[in-house]
């Protein structure tokens, strides 16, 4: 079996009044594509958050690449990248002027080439000098897409990344992603509410509820386990707390 | 600290600017007109009153220091808050990128923004009113400096409390370095203010910095005393700002609030 390239142990974050994330612990093996499931609340951005060193855990360990976050942030942070569709890029910068300041930030070499190539890759060529503010809710996913592969990642963190995609590009984007972790052997961690994007990404599932992975295993195994057709009906059930 | 890293986020503002007639406008549009309000007044005030002490003459020259304070501030500010209104911040700090890079670039930002405004409004009030600010001479350049570090002391230490408590803090950002103005002595000497404040006014490295061009331009002489006193406040006063800063950003990431700035 792969080496694991990230591990969590008794993983705790507290705010105020809420446990978001309660003492989980999981490994993401390399080149795996690891869907977290769950429903609202259950925990999921926060502890991206935290795998990213952006929130600061109550409790617990976190070793990315063999590192311990904490103590290697730096060089963490410039093997991994991140994409979501709560955040943008700067509005009155071109496309490809955004990416260039990225290309800049993770020190990319040939980065020219670098942009082309994941300008083309997602489609979006035609819309390198158009002004960021212009663009459309799927066309700017897919423009942070590409600023998440613009260092070449070890490990990709895509919080609800295809959110707000039509079917034919999340569908594209999806292949897409498979194409790069077969030829690169990147690692993704993954978040959706799309219950069929889940299936069909995920070597393996996190199911997160109030801060706990209740169940974890291959999409099969999860819907065997709580006797469901389908990751959706599985779903159901634990949320409305029928398991 | 990188400086790839640094560059990269200067970069992003110039291009910003490029693109951004608005933005423009923060360097041309309010220096012009405050100098030519006060340009005016200026010219009536020595038309009306003979021999007018040369002083009067100063408030131009002060007008155009106290607003290399404000834009040096500003420009803190500003390039923090782009980051927020654009939601880029999470991007940024996902990255490598540390926090003293992070204000290494604003400070970059806002110096060449001042050095902007600076060319603009000196320009200016040598066409206009035949006022030429380097006749106070060279002794100029280390006080404008000083008066730098105190527009990035007062910006980085808003920034810090926007990080923390969000865009309704952003008033701040706007109204921080006028709270300062008064005792300040932008435009009159630290001694006509009651006793309490002139102890205030020790305090601020503007305040030297103003009391010191005022003794350049009476006496000739250069005001050593004065510059080391705001020197010394000013690198005190920014180490305490840088401080405050990594402070809030700590808080913040407990708070899991840098997922949240700006909602
Ligand atoms: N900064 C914060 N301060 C206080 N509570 C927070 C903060 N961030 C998250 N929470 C709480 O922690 C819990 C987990 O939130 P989180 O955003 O991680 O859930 P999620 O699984 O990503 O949900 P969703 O599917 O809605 O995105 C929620 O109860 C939320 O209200
Ligand atoms: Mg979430």
């Amino acid at each position: 079996m792969a080496h694991s390239v990230v591990e969590v142990r008794k993983l705790t974050k507290r705010f105020e009044q809420v446990t978001a994330v309660n003492e989980i612990s999981f490994e993401i093996h390399q080149g795996e594509i690891l869907g977290m499931l769950g429903p609202n609340g259950a925990g999921k951005t926060t502890t991206i958050q935290m795998l990213l060193g952006v929130t600061t855990p109550t409790g617990g360990e976190i070793r990315i690449l063999g590192l311990d976050l904490g103590r290697h942030r730096e060089e963490i942070l410039s093997q991994v990248n991140f994409s979501s569709s709560y955040v943008s890029l700067p509005q009155s910068l071109t496309v490809w002027e955004n990416l260039r300041v990225f290309a800049q930030l993770y020190h990319v070499r040939n980065y020219r080439e670098k942009i082309d190539r994941l300008l083309s890759v997602f489609e979006i060529a035609p819309l390198r000098n158009t002004v960021t503010r212009k663009l459309s809710t799927g066309q700017l996913t897919r423009v942070s897409l590409a600023k998440a592969l613009l260092n070449d990642p070890k490990i990709l963190f895509l919080d609800e990344p295809t959110a707000s995609l039509d079917p034919d590009i999340a569908d594209k984007t999806r292949s897409m992603l498979k194409t790069i972790r077969a030829q690169s052997g990147l690692t993704i961690l993954y978040t959706s509410h799309n219950m069929r994007e889940m299936e069909e990404m995920s070597d393996r599932i996190i199911f997160l509820n109030k801060g706990e992975i209740i169940s974890t295993g291959t999409p099969d195994e999860i819907m065997k386990r709580f006797q469901g057709e389908d990751l959706e009906e599985v779903f159901l059930k634990v949320a409305r707390g029928k398991t | 600290m990188k400086l790839h890293r640094i560059l990269a986020l200067v970069n992003r503002h110039l291009m910003l600017y490029k693109r951004s007639p608005q933005r423009m406008m923060e360097i041309v549009y309010w220096p012009l007109l405050d100098l030519l309000v006060w340009g005016f007044i200026t010219m009536y005030l020595a038309r009306y009153k003979e021999g007018l002490p040369a002083f009067v003459t100063f408030f131009l020259g002060a007008l155009i220091l106290w607003d290399i304070l404000f834009r040096a501030q500003q420009g803190i500010c500003i390039s923090f808050l782009e980051e927020i209104w654009s939601r880029n911040l999470l991007n940024l700090f996902v990255s490598p990128l540390r926090t003293g890079e992070f204000l290494a670039s604003t400070m970059l930002v806002s110096i060449i923004k001042v050095i902007g405004a600076a060319i603009m409004t000196i320009g200016l009030a040598y066409l206009l009113y035949s006022f030429n600010l380097f006749m106070i001479g060279l002794s100029l350049v280390p006080f404008v400096i000083n008066l730098i570090v105190t527009g990035w002391a007062i910006g980085i230490f808003t920034t810090a409390i926007i990080l923390r408590y969000g865009q309704e803090a952003e008033v701040m950002a706007w109204g921080l370095a006028f709270l300062f103005q008064p005792v300040s002595a932008v435009f009159y000497p630290v001694s006509v203010l009651p006793p309490f404040m002139q102890v205030i006014a020790n305090g601020i490295p503007a305040a030297h910095v103003f009391e010191g061009m005022r003794a350049v331009i009476e006496t000739k002489g250069f005001p050593l005393n004065e510059l080391i006193w705001a020197a010394g406040l000013n690198v005190i006063y920014l180490a305490c700002a840088i401080l405050f800063f990594n402070g809030m950003f700590r808080i913040v990431k407990v708070k899991g609030l840098l997922v949240r700035v700006g909602e």
